[in-house]
C-alpha cells in the first residue's frame, strides 16, 4: 500500500462539541416513538385510500390498519410486531466533534435501550443463526455533509416486505419500459407476502450496492412529496398507477388500492448500465428524524 | 361476506363449510409456532418422536409476539409470511392440523394437501398487531422455551379476525381476488 504524505494546511477552527450521550438519548427516543406512532402523512393517505378502495374485503382491511395506528398510538405499543434491525442514516456535519465516547457503540447502546421491551429479531450471523438478545447491531449509513448539524434518520422495516426487494442491473438502452416492467413485477410477485398497501421506494442509477441505498432512501421522503425533477415525479404517477392496476389490494386480497405512494431516486450511473433497485415498506411503515 | 365464529378443536365439517373470501372469528386454544420451531417439529418427526403440541383439530399461528406490555397478556402479534413454513406444514397437515394462520402466499403443495385433509389456510391482517393481540386473551411458551419469540406458544383466541385464504375445496382467494380487480 502507498502511503501518500500530503502537508495539512490547518487553519484554526472551532468544531462543534456533541456528546454521543446526547445523540445516545435521541435515537432511544426517536426508535421508541417511531414504533407506536405511524407517520400522519402515512395516515392520511391510508384514509383516503379507504375511501377510494373499491373492494369491500380491502375496505374492511385498511379500516382494521387504522384502527390498529390509533390503538397503538394511544396503549403506545409497537404497531407491529416485526419491529426489524433498526437501518440507521446519520448525517454529520464535518464542523461537528463527537466526545464522550465512540459514536457507533453510543448508537448500539441506543438500540439495546430502545429494544428493551421489543421484540428481539436479529441473529448474530447469517448462518448460525443465534439470536444477539438484544436486537443489535444496527444498520448504519454515515454521510458526511456542510455544517455543524447531526441529523439522524430511521427505517424500522419488519421483514416480510424487505425479503421481497430485489436489485436488477438492466443494460443502458433498456429504458424506462424496462424499468417500469421490473417494478410492477417486484410488487406483484411479492403480493401479499409484503403486507400491501405499500410504498414502493425505487433506486435508479448510481452501482450495484448505492442503487439499493437509493431505492431505501426514498422510503424516507414523507408521502405526498413527488421527486422535484419532473420526468422522475411523472415515473413515479405512471408507476403508480400501473402498481394499483393489477389487483393485488390491500394485504394481497384483491383491490385497488396496492400501493400508496412510488418514491423515485436517481443518481448518475455508468454508460453501460441502469441499475434499479425496489425496496418495499409495508403497511406499517415506520420512520423518524431527528436533528442534533 | 359470510362470517363463521368457529371453537378450537376443530373438526372436518367445521373446516368443510368454510370458502374463500369468508371471515372466521376463532376462540379456544391455538398454538403460535415460526421458522425454527417447525424445523425443530419436522426434525422430530423424522426421528419417529412426538410432538410437544396435539395437532388433531388445532390450529397453528404464524406468528413471534412482541414482549406483553404490563396489562396485556401478549405483545403485538401479527401474522409472519407463512411460505417459509411450506416445507415443514404437510406432515402436520396429514396428522390433522385444521388450519394454520398467516399472511402471504402457500405453495402447491401445501394447497394440495389442504384439499386432501379437508383443512383451510386463513390470513389475518399484518401490520395490523397490536389489534390482533386484542383477541389473544392468554399467552405462554409451552416448548422450545430457548428460542426466545419464536418459541411454541399456547394462545388462547377470542374471536381472532382472520379471512380464509385456501379451502378444503381449492378455492384460493390470492388467486381469484386479484384477477377481479385488475385493469389492463
Amino acid at each position: 500500500m502507498t502511503v501518500y504524505r500530503i502537508r495539512n494546511t490547518l487553519r484554526p477552527v472551532v468544531p462543534r462539541t456533541v456528546s454521543v450521550r446526547s445523540v445516545e438519548q435521541a435515537v432511544v427516543r426517536l426508535l421508541r416513538d417511531c414504533v407506536c406512532r405511524l407517520p400522519p402523512d402515512y395516515l392520511s393517505a391510508l384514509r383516503e385510500a379507504e375511501v377510494r378502495e373499491a373492494s369491500p374485503l380491502g375496505r374492511r382491511v385498511l379500516r382494521m390498519l387504522l384502527d390498529n395506528a390509533e390503538l397503538a398510538d394511544r396503549a403506545h405499543v409497537p404497531t407491529c410486531q416485526d419491529t426489524g434491525i433498526p437501518v440507521l442514516f446519520v448525517e454529520v456535519g464535518q464542523d461537528v466533534h463527537f466526545v464522550d465516547g465512540c459514536l457507533r457503540e453510543a448508537l448500539e447502546a441506543a438500540v439495546r435501550e430502545a429494544y428493551r421491551d421489543l421484540r428481539k429479531s436479529v441473529v448474530r450471523d447469517p448462518l448460525l443463526r443465534e439470536n444477539t438478545g438484544d436486537n443489535t447491531p444496527p444498520v448504519v449509513h454515515y454521510e458526511i455533509v456542510p455544517g455543524d448539524r447531526v441529523r439522524i434518520a430511521t427505517l424500522v422495516k419488519g421483514f416480510g416486505a424487505e425479503m421481497t426487494s430485489a436489485v436488477r442491473m438492466l443494460p443502458a438502452t433498456a429504458g424506462e419500459p424496462e424499468v417500469k416492467r421490473f417494478v410492477v413485477d417486484v410488487v406483484q410477485r411479492a403480493g401479499p407476502n409484503a403486507c400491501p398497501p405499500l410504498i414502493v421506494g425505487v433506486g435508479l442509477g448510481s452501482s450495484f450496492d448505492g442503487v439499493a441505498l437509493l431505492a431505501k432512501k426514498a422510503l424516507l421522503r414523507p408521502l405526498g412529496v413527488p421527486n422535484p425533477k419532473p420526468h422522475l415525479a411523472r415515473l413515479e404517477r405512471e408507476l403508480l398507477e400501473a402498481i394499483n392496476a393489477t389487483g393485488v389490494g390491500p394485504q394481497g386480497l384483491g383491490g385497488t388500492c396496492t400501493a400508496l405512494a412510488v418514491h423515485v431516486e436517481a443518481y448518475p450511473t455508468h454508460i453501460a448500465a441502469l441499475p434499479v433497485a425496489v425496496n418495499l415498506n409495508c403497511s406499517a411503515p415506520r420512520r423518524g428524524e431527528v436533528v442534533l | 361476506m359470510t362470517e363463521h365464529y368457529l371453537r378450537t378443536p376443530l373438526s372436518d365439517e367445521d373446516t368443510l363449510r368454510l370458502r374463500a373470501g369468508d371471515w372466521v372469528y376463532l376462540s379456544g386454544v391455538a398454538y403460535g409456532a415460526r421458522d425454527v420451531a417447525h424445523q425443530r417439529m419436522a426434525e422430530a418427526l423424522r426421528r419417529g418422536e412426538p410432538l410437544p403440541i396435539p395437532l388433531a383439530g388445532q390450529v397453528i399461528y404464524y406468528v413471534g409476539p412482541a414482549p406483553a406490555k404490563e396489562g396485556w397478556p401478549v405483545g403485538p402479534a401479527g401474522p409472519t409470511t407463512s411460505g417459509r413454513m411450506d416445507p415443514f406444514t404437510v406432515p402436520l397437515l396429514e396428522r390433522g392440523l385444521k388450519i394454520t394462520i398467516g399472511k402471504g402466499t402457500r405453495s402447491q403443495e401445501v394447497k394440495e394437501a389442504l384439499v386432501r385433509c379437508r383443512a383451510a389456510y386463513l390470513a389475518a391482517v399484518g401490520g395490523a398487531a397490536a389489534l390482533l393481540a386484542r383477541h389473544i386473551v392468554r399467552a405462554r411458551p409451552v416448548a422450545y422455551g430457548d428460542l426466545g419469540t419464536e418459541a411454541i406458544w399456547e394462545l388462547e383466541f377470542s374471536e381472532f379476525p382472520a379471512v380464509v385464504v385456501n379451502d378444503a375445496h381449492g378455492g384460493d382467494l390470492y388467486q381469484s381476488a386479484p384477477q377481479a380487480y385488475a385493469r389492463p
